[in-house]
């Protein structure tokens, strides 16, 4: 007996929490259904549906001399392997090569002069903070085809 | 049949053998094992440059040769072995002081303890890299210009692994630039 009691409130409860749960959700739908219907994708409905394409494995290239560089002021690509060179906030391993100390008995190509300078234009003594992530610009390359098609010309 | 007759003389000779093996063999024993990576890393201090050189490629590589700590910081030869074994015992009083048992002490003396591995490995001429590494095994053709091109001037100027390889196996200590010890070729004279 005391058991249906029980069972009796538990329910009445759980009736009342449902109806809360509905109503939120109704008005969650609507929330999210007003701006959907006045905003449009610049691809229109061409949405990307299904995984991404995969990417087969390469290796990177190592490219003596340097690659070509497609326009002024393009940051020029990486010809080596950079797998091995970390970039942390106590060192970063690409400047062993590339900074002003190194570049001479490395022979290798000092980083541009324009990575010296500050957001405010001064010129500083050490890479400026701006340009630390060498690879948040620099990037190695791999010989594949690329995924979409692409027009470019280089700048004359 | 006393001890000095010649049967006595024989036992002696004997039981010393027998006792020198065992003892040999117990010495051998326990070099052994603290010649092994999990004993290295039975104490927390050495974790941190465990971590570091899990994601390099003396770790983990093409053809799965691996190099471990001793290999690396322990010279295979008996003699130099026993000498950098009674060096080490400076670490356990280090770790009894708790010299660097916390991440902000290991870094504060990290280019001390790393400074003294340069000077050891300098000293021998990367004895320790040249038991896996070899300057006549190396086909430079095979390398990246980068590499070859400096490996030429290391032949031709007599340099040694260490001075360009630091940070190989971990992290450089913060602050220090590789740059201001790299050896660099003479400016060639046109005469
Ligand atoms: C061991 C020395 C060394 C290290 C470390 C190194 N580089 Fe280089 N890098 C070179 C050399 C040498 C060249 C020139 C290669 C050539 O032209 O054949 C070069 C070329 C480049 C170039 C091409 C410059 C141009 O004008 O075409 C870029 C960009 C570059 N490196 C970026 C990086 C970045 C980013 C890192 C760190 C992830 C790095 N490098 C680490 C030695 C190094
Ligand atoms: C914000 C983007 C950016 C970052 C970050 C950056 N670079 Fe550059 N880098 C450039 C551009 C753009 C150029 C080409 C124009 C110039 O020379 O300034 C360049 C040029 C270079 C060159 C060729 C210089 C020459 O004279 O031919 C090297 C080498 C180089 N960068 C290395 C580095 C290294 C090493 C780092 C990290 C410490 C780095 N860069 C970080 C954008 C960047
Ligand atoms: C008893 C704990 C302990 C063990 C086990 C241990 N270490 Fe250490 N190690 C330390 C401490 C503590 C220091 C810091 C010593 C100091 O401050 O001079 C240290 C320092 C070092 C250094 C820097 C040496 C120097 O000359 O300054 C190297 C390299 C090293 N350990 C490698 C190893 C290797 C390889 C093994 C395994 C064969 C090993 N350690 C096992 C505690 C240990
Ligand atoms: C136990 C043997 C062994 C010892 C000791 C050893 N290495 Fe290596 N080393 C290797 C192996 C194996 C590879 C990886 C070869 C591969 O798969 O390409 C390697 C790779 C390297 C590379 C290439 C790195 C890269 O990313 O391409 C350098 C540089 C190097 N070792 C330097 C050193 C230096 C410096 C020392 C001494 C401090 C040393 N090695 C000690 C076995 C060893
Ligand atoms: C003059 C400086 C210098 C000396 C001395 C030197 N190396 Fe190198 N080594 C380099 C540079 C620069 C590279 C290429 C860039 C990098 O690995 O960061 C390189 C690359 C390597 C590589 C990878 C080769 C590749 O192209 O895949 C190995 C392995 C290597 N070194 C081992 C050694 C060993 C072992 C010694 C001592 C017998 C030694 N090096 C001495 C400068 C040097
Ligand atoms: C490929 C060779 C190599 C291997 C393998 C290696 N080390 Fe090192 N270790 C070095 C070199 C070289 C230094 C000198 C500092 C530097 O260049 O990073 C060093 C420095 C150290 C130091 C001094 C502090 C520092 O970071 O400079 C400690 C402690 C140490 N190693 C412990 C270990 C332990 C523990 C292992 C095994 C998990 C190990 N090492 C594996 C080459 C190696």
């Amino acid at each position: 007996m005391l058991n249906t009691k029980k069972t009796m409130t538990f329910t009445h409860k759980s009736l009342t929490r449902k109806v809360i749960s509905l109503t939120l959700l109704a008005l969650t739908a609507v929330m999210f259904s007003l701006p959907a219907m006045s905003v449009e994708s610049l691809r229109g409905d061409d949405a990307p549906n299904g995984p991404s394409v995969k990417v087969g494995k390469y290796r990177v290239k190592s490219e003596e001399g340097g690659y070509e560089r497609n326009f002024k002021k393009q940051p020029p690509l990486i010809p080596h392997k950079v797998d091995k060179y970390r970039i942390t906030l106590k060192n970063n391993g690409c400047l062993k090569c590339h900074s002003e100390k190194a570049y001479k008995k490395e022979d290798a190509p000092k980083v541009g002069d324009s990575h010296y300078i500050a957001r405010d234009g001064k010129k500083l003594e050490h890479v400026s903070r701006r340009r630390y992530f060498c690879v948040q610009c620099h990037i190695p390359q791999v010989d594949s085809d690329p995924l979409v098609e692409n027009t470019y010309e280089n700048e004359e | 049949m006393g001890l000095f007759s010649k049967q006595g003389t024989f036992k002696i000779l004997f039981f010393g053998f027998v006792l020198g093996i065992i003892f040999w063999g117990g010495f051998n024993t326990a070099l052994e094992m603290t010649n092994k990576e999990s004993f290295c890393i039975s104490c927390h201090e050495m974790q941190n440059n465990y971590e570091e050189y899990t994601s390099t490629i003396h770790y983990s590589n093409r053809t799965g040769v691996k190099a471990t700590c001793p290999d690396c910081h322990v010279p295979k030869e008996w003699i130099h072995k026993i000498i950098r074994k009674i060096k080490a015992s400076n670490e356990v009083y280090h770790k009894l002081m708790g010299t660097i048992d916390t991440q902000e002490k290991f870094e504060a003396h990290r280019l001390e303890l790393a400074k003294d591995e340069w000077a050891r490995m300098l000293s021998t001429d990367s004895r320790e890299c040249r038991n896996c590494h070899n300057f006549d095994s190396m086909d430079l053709d095979k390398q990246e210009a980068r590499s070859a091109n400096r490996h030429e001037q290391a032949i031709e100027y007599g340099w040694t692994c260490i001075q360009c390889h630091k940070g190989i196996a971990h992290e450089l200590p913060g602050g220090y630039d590789p740059a201001d010890d790299t050896p660099s070729a003479p400016e060639k004279s046109d005469s």
